[in-house]
């Protein structure tokens, strides 16, 4: 489904991303790990498309299609979707408002009819039931004083009403208490199927407990360092992020 | 439901040596057309006065409306007055200066009778509304709305007018209502505006040649909204109308205002005159939306719209109104304001003004407390794009009679891109210590990570900005009844478009 080959990116011409490699495919669950600073968030922006990351070198195809050609919107369009690690406020514009426009402007990008009032309420309602959202909340303005785990929850919901091919999570877990970390990584699971994929962004390993990745990476310095299963994620918990510098460096000096 | 009034400037006709600017306008028209819908010209005979202002046209134009002589000379001596004043100055708007001998004052089209029903008005006409989506038959068949069609300022076609008429509501054209209903309109028309209030108010005075008028007896609450609709079309012609709403005791009114004109690469004067009138526990809420043709991208052309309105709660516990969506025009130079005067009455004013590429805005209001616990409250958001300017001028003023006085005044505003301006100006003159008056103010610019988010859910940077800007608009949208509200939300879309990106 996505395949990144040798990617890498700058930000106001600092490189961040110094070659990744990442192959991911329907049906799976990827953690990318990682100190602070080592381009976790820059990897979810430049798979985005957000503008201020330019890409130097590197491809990354997503369904067949040249992703770094495509404009942000399109790649919505295609079927990618971020889970923001700091979702805006929109003030004015409600919830409900802002989902039904996103709705149809990707049914319109795949050739589809827009959905009518009734039909969008009918599926909004779905999801709603799924995601066990308040309909109070859909009614506030987009995301405006909303908590911290009133956002996160949003955009999940956000993510069940799009039914994204690969959703991107960055940092969902940053800012939320126990109890919702649980109520988003259940959502997250309810809504993983065997077409489509998740790639979770996260520092710390507890959001890993209960969304259970097929495969975990450690991203440092720009690069994916070391890959494994869930279990490299209890090793990094435990020894902490030095003991994967400590490794690097050495090998670097060597 | 809605009843429409519709007001608007014809064609002139064409010495033959236009006739070669003419076919290059309509390129440049055409060109242009893309983004201002309303840009056509309707091609009608009409009967104007030549141009340029004198005593004369003065009495061409009371002559033509075969006015009473006391509205003749209420005409000279605003005209006398007129002459001795000066431009004013002080708004935060810059133009060449205007030539007020190169203006055609009066401008009709030429139907040779009054039309007494629909069917007999200009077929062309008849295209017009329709191309300005008021259509007249259409909307009186579909949705019981009533149209009250004026060309050129003249009052060409009402409906509904017999329903109004039951109850006792008078609703029309100002010209009929100088024939109809003089006392009336020696008692009030410049009553709340004096002819000599200031130097637009004057001309006006001098030389308006239509306008709607509207008195709601006692008692009465208005079952449908009342409408007009303004339009200008001939070249060269300046638009002056004239608006006038007394509502008596106890009655309610709610009054929209639409206007558009076709696009020329001169500037049209537009300078109207709103009184409005409240007595005991009456109410009066007034809407407009304003959409004359504001000028190229280059900022060629356009509306120079200097516009007086006003009202007075008289009475007790009356209640005044303003909302505006302020879209066109190349330069805005208007303050709908409130004179509390009755003990208890409120004034509101909510705002929106949108300025793009090179239009010039400069409006707000003005809130005169004079009557005991009164309170007001002004909320304006400004809208600035490409290299535009948006002023909010506000006055709140409480007398020392005013006891218990209450204001409160919100002004947003919003800045897409860097190369626009917006500009506060509240003025606060408070004279009653027991007085109260907030005043909030923010001043925000459309994200690139707002743009983004909505970018990555789908939508593209247009719609973005759309939805972001109705969305700090929506305080002042929802102010607006429901027939308006739709379009004026397009017509934001419609403003902003290309401003972004």
């Amino acid at each position: 489904m996505l395949k990144i080959q040798n990617l890498h990116a700058n930000v106001e011409g600092k490189q961040i991303l110094k070659g990744i490699n990442l192959e991911i495919k329907a049906g799976e669950v990827h953690a990318i790990m990682g100190p602070n600073g080592s381009g976790k968030s820059t990897l979810a922006s430049v798979l985005a498309g957000r503008k201020e990351y330019e890409v130097t070198e590197g491809t990354v195809e997503f369904l067949g299609r040249d992703l770094l050609d495509l404009d942000p919107e399109e790649r919505a369009g295609e079927g990618l979707f971020l889970a923001f690690q700091y979702p805006v406020e929109i003030p004015g514009l409600s919830t409900t408002n802002f989902i039904k426009t996103a709705v149809n402007e990707i049914r319109k990008y795949r050739g589809q009819e827009s959905l009518d009032a009734v039909a969008f309420l009918k599926m909004m309602k779905e999801k709603m039931a799924l995601m066990n959202i308040d309909q109070s909340l859909l009614s506030r303005p987009l995301n405006e004083g909303f908590s911290g785990g009133e956002k996160k929850r949003n955009e999940i919901f956000q993510m069940a009403m799009l039914q994204p091919k690969l959703a991107i999570l960055d940092e969902t877990d940053s800012g939320l208490d126990i109890d919702a970390i649980r109520i988003v990584a259940n959502g997250v699971n309810k809504l993983h199927t065997k077409e489509n994929a998740v790639l979770v962004v996260t520092h710390y390993q507890r959001l890993l407990d209960y969304i259970i990745p097929d495969f975990v990476h450690v991203l440092y310095n720009g690069r994916i360092v070391k890959s494994g299963t869930k279990e490299l994620a209890l090793e990094l918990e435990e020894k902490g992020y030095d003991f994967i510098k400590n490794e690097i460096d050495v090998e670097e000096q060597v | 439901m809605m009843l429409t009034f519709v007001a608007m400037k014809t064609e002139t006709a064409q010495p033959p040596h236009n006739n070669g600017i003419k076919a290059e306008l309509s390129s440049i028209e055409s060109a242009v057309l893309t983004d201002y819908k309303y840009g056509f010209v309707t091609d009608i005979e009409a009967d104007s006065a030549p141009k340029g202002l004198n005593e004369d046209i003065v009495r061409f134009i009371s002559a033509k409306k075969n006015e009473p002589e006391w509205m003749l000379e209420w005409r000279l001596k605003a005209y006398r007055h007129w002459l001795k004043m000066e431009e004013p100055k002080w708004a935060n708007i810059k133009y060449p200066p205007i030539n007020y001998q190169d203006i055609i004052y009066y401008s009709a089209p030429k139907q040779k009778i009054n039309p007494k029903n629909l069917d007999e008005i200009d077929p062309e006409l008849r295209r017009t509304f329709e191309k300005l989506g008021i259509s007249l038959d259409e909307q009186k068949r579909l949705s019981g709305v009533a149209v009250d069609a004026v060309i050129d300022s003249v009052s060409i076609g009402t409906s509904f007018k017999e329903q109004l008429a039951e109850l006792g509501i008078i609703f029309c054209s100002m010209s009929e209502a100088v024939q109809e209903h003089p006392e009336l309109i020696k008692k009030y028309l410049s009553s709340v505006v004096p002819i000599t209030d200031n130097y637009f108010a004057a001309l006006n005075s001098a030389v308006f040649s239509d306008g709607s008028f509207c008195y709601i007896p006692k008692g009465v609450r208005c079952p449908m909204e009342l409408s007009t609709y303004f339009r200008i079309n001939a070249e060269n012609t300046g638009q002056f109308e004239r608006t006038l709403i007394v509502a008596e005791e106890g009655s309610y009114v709610s009054y929209l205002e639409g206007c558009t004109a076709p696009m020329r690469d001169e500037n049209q004067l537009h300078a109207a005159v709103v009184e409005l009138i409240t007595m005991d526990n009456a109410e009066i809420k007034y809407s407009t939306v304003q959409n004359w043709y504001p000028g190229d991208k280059e900022g060629k052309g356009g509306i120079y719209n200097f516009v007086t309105k006003r009202g007075i709660c008289k009475g007790y516990n009356s209640k005044i109104s303003w909302t505006q969506v302020e879209t066109g025009s190349s330069i805005t130079w208007k303050y709908p304001s409130v004179i509390l005067k009755g003990d208890n009455s409120v004034g509101e004013f909510y705002s929106v003004a949108v300025t793009n590429n090179h239009q010039q805005a400069d409006t707000g209001t003005k809130m005169q407390h004079l009557g005991k616990n009164t309170k007001s409250r002004i909320v304006s958001k400004g809208i600035s794009a490409g290299v535009s300017n948006n002023s909010y001028r506000g006055l709140v003023h409480v007398g020392k009679n005013a006891r218990n006085a209450r204001n409160f005044s919100q002004c947003d505003s919003l800045l897409l891109g860097d190369r626009c301006g917006a500009h506060t100006f509240p003025y606060i003159e408070v004279k009653n210590k027991s007085a109260i008056v907030e005043h909030e103010a923010t001043t925000s610019k459309i994200g690139e990570d707002q743009i983004f988010y909505c970018n990555q859910r789908g939508i593209d940077t247009e719609t973005a900005v759309a939805l972001i800007v109705n969305g700090f608009a929506k305080e002042v949208m929802n102010q607006l009844p429901m027939e308006f509200a739709v379009e004026a939300q397009k017509l934001l879309a419609i403003s902003l478009e290309g401003s972004v990106g």
